[in-house]
């Protein structure tokens, strides 16, 4: 049983238990779906500034710290306990691309030939890691919630501005996968 | 806090999904509750490979169909859910009606949602997964959480002057 869990999961056991968090957390105390919030509820608990987006009862929403804090240690668990022996395994057409930019490292969830500590000093480790994640953090509050928010709990809702937020975040990852991230990963 | 909970409310639902108002005030340890859902959430996130940068680039790149089985399936169940919970008026453990707040169009779901895609793109990463991430040991992605928080962050000094 244990070897079985260690294997990847495939997609029609891990979708329909995210689906199942919505539910889930409706059932044991009210709260929707969302994930990107949290960062929003750190900035109101730690550098308000005085903003008038962040004077708010943060307390209220600290249950989503707490869902937050779990899904590291979440993460911990996993890798130390129920982690894959085997590296990823990665459509043959994506390695060969990948391999011209010097990633062939695919025994962790992130490319550690590129995600790594001497790495964010470079120019490419600044697009990375430093902008990359100033755009989720930015571009997430701006369109009212991420992947979690809108595109699962949002749908799940059937709300039409989720799904026009869910079609922009494709369009977003298209450019930048396919017309952008070439040449960050060629610096 | 000086303003009334109903000028909180209203500011807390700004550009937020999961905002939910519930009338009950319970202690702090009521929330490991969420930290457990957290937990086996974040182990998920783990198995099936959705921290995966590499399975993020595959989904950019339409060269494989597990990301979209992922987030299509997770739909489905949500929307059967969400359907069964409002048919048979469901309440919550602690006896609430449940209620979900309806989502307002608002043009920042277009510019948020491309900025946020591009990001997700480069980082391989929506907030959820960098928790993960650096729970699997990716230390340098707290640099990246950091950096998202600090988008967040300028994202509120900004929001007056931004298009809605």
């Amino acid at each position: 049983m244990l070897e079985l869990i260690k294997q990847p999961w495939p997609w029609y056991v891990a979708g329909p238990l995210i689906g199942l968090t919505v539910p889930v957390l409706l059932l044991i105390g009210n709260k929707s779906f969302g994930i990107s919030s949290s960062l929003r509820h750190i900035c109101a608990s730690c550098f308000p500034a005085n903003i008038p987006y962040f004077k708010y009862e943060w307390k209220k929403e600290v249950w989503n710290l707490f869902f937050v804090l779990g899904i590291f240690l979440g993460g911990v668990v996993a890798i130390n306990f129920l982690a894959n022996p085997n590296p990823v395994d990665v459509a043959p057409k994506l390695v060969k691309e990948l391999s011209g930019y010097g990633i062939t490292n695919y025994n962790n969830p992130v490319p550690t030939d590129i995600i790594n500590w001497p790495t964010l000093f470079t120019l490419k480790g600044f697009f990375i890691l430093v902008v990359g994640g100033f755009l989720v953090g930015f571009g997430t509050r701006y369109a009212g919630g991420c992947t979690s928010g809108h595109a699962i709990m949002g749908l799940s809702n059937l709300q039409l501005p989720s799904l026009i937020a869910t079609i922009c975040f494709m369009v977003g990852g298209f450019i930048m996968a396919n017309l952008i991230l070439p040449i960050i990963l060629s610096l | 806090m000086i303003q009334n909970s109903d000028a909180d409310l209203k500011l807390r639902e700004l550009d937020a999904m999961c905002v939910n108002e519930s009338k009950l005030t319970h202690k702090w340890y009521y929330n490991v509750k969420y930290l457990a859902v957290g937990i086996l959430f974040g182990i998920v996130f783990v198995k099936a490979e959705i921290i995966s940068w590499f399975r993020i680039q595959e989904m950019f790149r339409l060269q494989s169909f597990h990301m979209y089985g992922v987030i299509g399936s997770a739909v489905l169940i949500g929307i059967i859910s969400v359907w069964l919970i409002k048919k048979f008026n469901l309440k919550s453990i602690y006896g609430e009606p449940i209620v979900i707040a309806p989502k307002k169009f608002d043009k920042g779901q277009i510019y948020g949602g491309l900025l946020f895609g591009l990001g997700w793109a480069i980082t391989g990463s929506c907030p959820g997964p960098l928790f993960a991430q650096i729970g699997t040991g990716a230390t340098v992605v707290i640099v990246t959480l950091l950096s998202a928080i600090a988008g967040t962050w300028t994202y509120g000094y900004f929001r007056e002057k931004l298009p809605h």
